[in-house]
């Protein structure tokens, strides 16, 4: 959280990590599409290498444009530093590498975004990481599954596809009595809606493909510190406080008492994986965080009317916003989530897979593709598509209906979006079910 | 590297990293002393460079902070007597002694305390007397979290410190936070921002000491600091006859401009 006589979250997204640049006096951020920087000598060379000095090298491991967009991240989310990736996916796999190797364990979310879900059940477990998946609300399965190899314990802070809102305080106090840290995906709330941090956990990551960028043009992920973890005292990771033959014997917590996890992610995992976000993305999601106070509130000024309409549409049999009466986490999400639930969610609508077809190609501003939190609005038919092969009993079971849809407000003209929808029920009402 | 140091109270552990180098004693040595509810990290940095450049380095961690066992010590004065003793066990006669704000105040008192044993005393953020505010030092103790936030801000001077502590990506504000609560946990010692700002807000021999100091001396002082204004640091320089740099940053001078402090302390050190 930005503390006493810090700038207010409002600056911050336009200044923190900025400032004129003092060969140009540019004003904006510069755009570095430069892979490699000079060096003053051998020595300023040697002594960067060695990490005597700080500075930049080689693109891979760091960039002044970047680094802004890293300092700007930590600053929102409250984190002490960052690492900016080539996608979302690659900021979660540089989380998990850093900290977990073959025989490790991670507990994880069962209400994850497919494509994490995948990560861990099928691609990890190939590597000798393997997961425990436990439902979001269920304390008791959090605490029971930790194991003495555990690493992780990972969850979305709005769950994929219902939007259970992660008791981030309790499963923060499950995690350090065991220790072992909270990884938490923000990519649904963005800092704007929700500081993980602030609330207990240790690491963040988002897609800052969806509304960090907010403009639907580039994929890229951003890692955040959080910086409290006791890495130096922690027994389950060798990793950062003991001797480091990658990096002649260092120890990352004696290196840096509140930045060692970064130090070890930049100086293995994003030297060896390589999955570095390039310049010219840092600049574009740099553009777009600097209105992200804007936009968040009105994607979610938009998504209220949009939820209030769907909710008492005759055709809709179920919104799932935890904002809405009956919503499993509404309590939470009053008090984790005050300033709103995102403009993410799912609606079923009464009928079949054809209805819910012709409903999706009967939008006309509403674009049909797979993304969220672009600024225009966006839908998906997971029966359709994402979910295509599934029966509907194995839809059932991951809580999907044949009539279920999954909308991303944008910014448009909430009264255009309405409109929209009610034409498309139009249209689907007419299908034969 | 772990220490047994002699106190009146026998032998108490202490940590002090020696820039990602075994520690050799044969070396000219350098220890750098952090300040209130900071620990050695904030010089890994420097001390990486002179552990590479022909030094032998201790940046300690003080009593009560972080690696180093408490009790936290209460005066400046009893953190010089430990620092020396420090030295004794590392087998240093001979050190050039660096320290931060507060760290400043206890280089400074081991060099009076033992001029012999000085080689160079290089003040960093620093002025004397020291007096803390009263505000800070009620909320030190009863709401350290608010304090925390309340000396990052008067810290740090800017929202892009370039090229970022200790290497790029790094958001200061958050990273002198984080390190204050991490301090403040891992011991348990709800009172230690108390401690360190009561052993700086008690500290009045510091004139008196500068008097007693035979060695070279230099200041390196941050132009915005708020929390050690320059003016303060005028005094004491004027006694120890000391060389005074004023950089463009705020009194975190090794986060926010690490190249420039590298360069004035090399060239105190030389």
């Amino acid at each position: 959280m930005p503390g006493y006589a810090d700038p207010g979250f409002d600056t911050l997204a336009l200044h923190a990590g900025a400032a004129p640049d003092p060969s140009t006096g540019a004003r904006a951020v510069p755009l570095h599409l430069s892979t490699s920087f000079v060096f003053q000598n051998s020595e300023h060379a040697a002594s960067l290498f060695n990490l005597e000095r700080s500075g930049h090298v080689y693109s891979r491991i760091s960039n002044p444009t970047n680094a802004v967009l890293e300092e700007r991240i930590a600053a929102l989310d409250g984190g002490v530093g960052a690492i900016a990736t080539a996608s979302g996916q690659a900021a979660l796999h540089l989380a998990i590498t850093t900290l977990a190797g073959a025989g490790s364990h991670i507990v994880a979310s069962s209400a994850l975004y497919g494509g994490s879900h995948n990560l861990l059940h099928y691609t990890l477990a190939r590597f000798g990481i393997s997961t425990t998946f436990v439902k979001p609300a269920d304390i008791d399965g959090w605490r029971a599954a930790i194991r003495p190899e555990t690493k992780l314990l990972f969850g979305e802070t709005l769950g994929n596809p219902g939007l259970d809102v992660l008791d981030i305080p309790t499963v923060a106090a499950i995690a350090h009595e065991a220790g072992v840290p909270l990884l938490v995906d923000s990519t649904f709330t963005t800092p704007w809606l929700m500081q993980p941090f602030a609330h207990g956990a240790d690491l963040v990551f988002h897609s800052a493909t969806k509304f960090l960028c907010g403009h639907g043009t580039v994929v890229g992920g951003l890692l955040v510190d959080g910086g409290r973890f006791p890495w130096h005292a922690a027994e389950r990771f060798p990793e950062l406080n003991q001797p480091y033959a990658g990096f002649h014997g260092m120890v990352f917590s004696e290196e840096s008492t509140d930045g060692a996890f970064l130090l070890r992610a930049r100086r293995e995992g994003l030297r060896d994986f390589g999955a570095c976000m390039s310049p010219h993305t840092a600049w574009l999601i740099l553009q777009g965080i600097e209105t992200l106070p804007l936009r968040m509130a009105r994607h979610v000024e938009n998504t209220r009317k949009v939820v209030a309409f769907l909710d008492a549409h005759p055709l809709v049999a179920k919104v799932g916003y935890p904002e809405l009466e009956g919503h499993p986490s509404r309590e939470l999400a009053k008090k984790l989530l005050p300033r709103g639930c995102g403009a993410v969610f799912s609606f079923d609508l009464k009928g079949s897979r054809a209805q819910g077809r012709a409903f999706i190609e009967a939008l006309k501003i509403f674009s049909h593709l797979a993304n969220v939190g672009d600024c225009r609005s966006l839908v998906i038919h997971p029966a359709s598509t994402t979910h295509f092969r599934m029966d509907d009993a194995a839809l059932q079971a991951a809580g999907i209906t044949a009539g279920t849809i999954r909308l991303s407000i944008g910014l448009e003209d909430a009264d255009d979006l309405i409109d929209d929808l009610k034409r498309a029920f139009k249209v689907a009402e007419k299908v034969s079910a | 590297m772990k220490l047994n140091v002699d106190g009146p109270n026998g032998a108490v552990s202490a940590y002090a990293y020696t820039g990602g180098k075994p520690f050799d004693p044969t070396l000219p040595c350098v220890v750098f002393v952090h300040g209130a509810l900071n620990d050695h990290s904030v010089f890994t940095l420097l001390a990486r460079w002179f552990a590479h450049h022909g030094h032998s380095v201790l940046a300690v961690d003080l009593p009560g902070h972080m690696r180093s066992a408490g009790p936290a010590l209460a005066s400046v004065e009893d953190m010089a007597t430990w620092l020396l003793a420090l030295m004794s066990a590392a087998d240093v006669q001979q050190a050039a002694l660096a320290g931060h704000s507060m760290g400043s105040l206890v280089a400074l008192e081991a060099a009076a305390r033992a001029p012999e044993r000085a080689t160079r005393l290089v003040m960093l953020g620093s002025c004397v007397p020291m007096p803390v505010p009263q505000v800070l030092l009620d909320l030190s103790l009863t709401n350290s979290a608010a304090a925390i936030d309340r000396v990052t801000s008067y810290s740090i001077s800017t929202l892009a410190s370039k090229p970022g502590y200790p290497g790029p990506g790094m958001w200061l504000h958050g990273s002198s936070r984080a390190l204050m609560h991490q301090v403040l946990a891992a011991q348990g010692d709800a009172r230690l921002f108390h401690t360190d700002f009561s052993a700086c807000n008690n500290y009045t021999a510091g004139l008196d000491a500068a008097g007693r100091v035979r060695c070279p001396a230099a200041m390196v002082l941050g132009q915005a600091d708020q929390m050690t204004q320059p003016r303060g640091a005028k005094e004491v320089a004027q006694r120890l006859n000391a060389k005074v740099h004023t950089l463009t940053a705020g009194h975190a001078l090794m986060a926010e401009a690490p190249d420039a402090v590298l360069a004035v302390v090399r060239s105190a050190l030389a």
